[in-house]
């Protein structure tokens, strides 16, 4: 006797509210990760901020020159693109393995799956914590001030954050299933890179083109709603609904694939 | 009230050989056709189990005998809830705790108390409930300062009873267990010993797989021996105890 449709989304839902009701569990193994990772070390985590801080100084003065574009207005453009662009591909990347690299997990201990997948975000989201500190040395560094529209960037962090966590949610499952997904996204994010404006300026675009390249690239909604209040400006409503639609239509999608293949995840592994 | 019901159960496991597994084989059959679609295509299905029904309810202490390979760590899959069965059903009623592995989730890196919390979660102990064993969890293990030590610098036996320590602090519903749990010295296996013996005591529901003839008598009222991922005896300790171990 297998559970109708309705029971599967039921299930689906089911698993996705435990997560969240037990979400100590992936707070506690994502700050376990993050420790792990530089448990012997003198500055620890912090690492990440300074590696990232020696990228952004790197990569705006090549750019920054390349585009001739003045450093005040440059560096905090890079720096936040790059702390948020990090955010973004290494969720989804890592969100390829998240149900993989935590067989030993999942095979030996009733969890709801998604809690795999918050602990991925959530990790992430310590990492970004800590490169979100040379936010505010870049900004004083060229000598601006932030504006009070930089809290704007925290409802863009949320629906950010939403949309990310159904990719990586459905990435989860196809990645258990194929196991060549992974390589694949990986190659995709690498080339969205550079669709994406994160190094280069949307200003810099010849007119016309940016149509296609800009309002076609859900990437660029996604930074956009989170960026531009960084940076002193609004985000266009386009960005935000662009944005919303995408978590609402990806949402759906991916509660219809995690339902009916939830209980297949354990035989993939 | 906690109780375990299999009707017809089935679990089959697709195994994806190299050739199926991959997205690109997949695409490129499609896209060669003919002779190497079909031989990629049908990929092979092991049979774990096969048409298993029991009923356990509380009080019921259960032995599960068979050969390797007979579907024991299978079936104990499936009573904690972690495979769905292909066909058949399984319902599980009670919160239900596995140790199987008692050092899943340690960090070497870490030291023992942190490890404590770390497997505490894993076991799927809440914050608050961690806090108000946290000091038994750590005077059983008797472990003392080395407590504030890194894990790897423990010696395994010392590694086995700080995860001991912290597995066994939970009073399950339904506990299963694959072979009995022993470790450490003579002293700390009496201790050892000793709270299990609690733990199952307390358990409504217990399912233990072992080879052990002894320990099976000593736990279990009720044994089910696996052959081929089928039931082949379900009954009493005494009238199936001398059935399989002849």
């Amino acid at each position: 006797m297998l559970p109708t449709r309705t029971g599967f989304v039921a299930d689906a839902f089911a698993d996705i509210g435990a997560a969240l009701r037990k979400h100590h569990l992936a707070t506690t193994f994502s700050w376990q990760d993050v420790a792990q990772r530089y448990r012997r070390s003198r500055v620890g985590a912090f690492w990440l901020t300074i590696n990232m801080g020696v990228l952004i100084g790197a990569l705006g003065f090549v750019f920054g020159t390349l585009f001739r574009t003045p450093m005040h207005e440059y560096l905090p453009y890079i720096c936040v693109s790059l702390i948020f662009w990090g955010f973004i591909s290494t969720s989804i990347n890592e969100g390829c393995t998240a149900f993989i690299g935590a067989e030993g997990i999942i095979l030996q201990v009733r969890m709801p799956l998604f809690t795999h997948v918050l602990r991925t975000l959530y990790r992430n989201a310590i990492i970004l914590g800590h490169n979100i500190l040379i936010y505010p040395l870049v900004l004083l560094s060229v000598g601006r001030m932030p504006t009070w529209d930089v809290f704007l960037a925290l409802p863009g962090f949320v629906i950010l954050t939403l949309n990310l966590l159904w990719i990586m949610l459905i990435l989860a499952v196809l990645c258990a299933r194929y196991r060549d997904m992974t390589q694949v996204v990986q190659n995709m994010l690498q080339v969205i890179l550079y669709l994406t404006p994160v190094m280069w300026m949307p200003k810099t675009l010849p007119e016309g083109i940016s149509g296609l390249l800009l309002d076609l690239n859900p990437f660029y909604h996604l930074i956009s709603v989170v960026r531009d209040p960084l940076l002193g400006n609004l985000p266009s409503a386009t960005n935000w609904m662009a944005c919303v639609g995408f978590a609402v239509v990806g949402w759906t999608a991916a509660l219809l694939l995690f339902s009916r293949y939830r209980h297949r995840v354990p035989y993939w592994l | 009230m906690a109780s375990i019901t299999l009707a017809g159960v089935s679990v089959e496991f697709p195994v994806f050989n190299a050739a199926s597994r991959s997205l690109k084989n997949r695409v490129l059959s499609v896209a060669t056709g003919g002779a190497i679609d079909r031989r990629t295509d049908g990929h092979v299905i092991v049979r774990g189990l096969e048409d298993v029904s029991c009923a356990i309810k509380d009080g019921d202490r259960i032995g599960l005998v068979g050969h390797n390979g007979s579907g024991k760590t299978t079936l104990l899959r499936v009573l904690s809830g972690i495979y769905r069965p292909t066909s058949g059903s399984a319902a599980i009623d009670g919160d239900c705790v596995s140790l199987i592995n008692i050092s899943l989730g340690i960090d070497p890196e870490a030291t023992g108390r942190e490890n404590i919390r770390l497997r505490a979660a894993m076991m799927g102990m809440r914050p608050e409930e961690l806090r108000k064993q946290f000091d038994e969890i750590a005077e059983f293990s008797g472990l003392g300062d080395f407590l504030d030590m890194p894990f790897r610098t423990y010696s395994s036996g010392m590694q086995l009873r700080l995860a001991f320590s912290t597995s066994t602090a939970i009073r399950p519903e339904i506990l299963v267990m694959d072979e009995w749990l022993s470790t450490g010295d003579e002293d700390f296996k009496h201790k050892a010993d000793k709270r299990l013996r609690e733990i199952v005591s307390t358990t409504k529901i217990l399912v233990l797989a072992s080879h052990s003839r002894e320990l099976l008598q000593k736990n279990c009222n009720r044994i089910l021996w696996m052959d081929h991922g089928r039931v082949r005896m379900d009954g009493p300790a005494n009238d199936v105890l001398p059935a399989y171990f002849g």
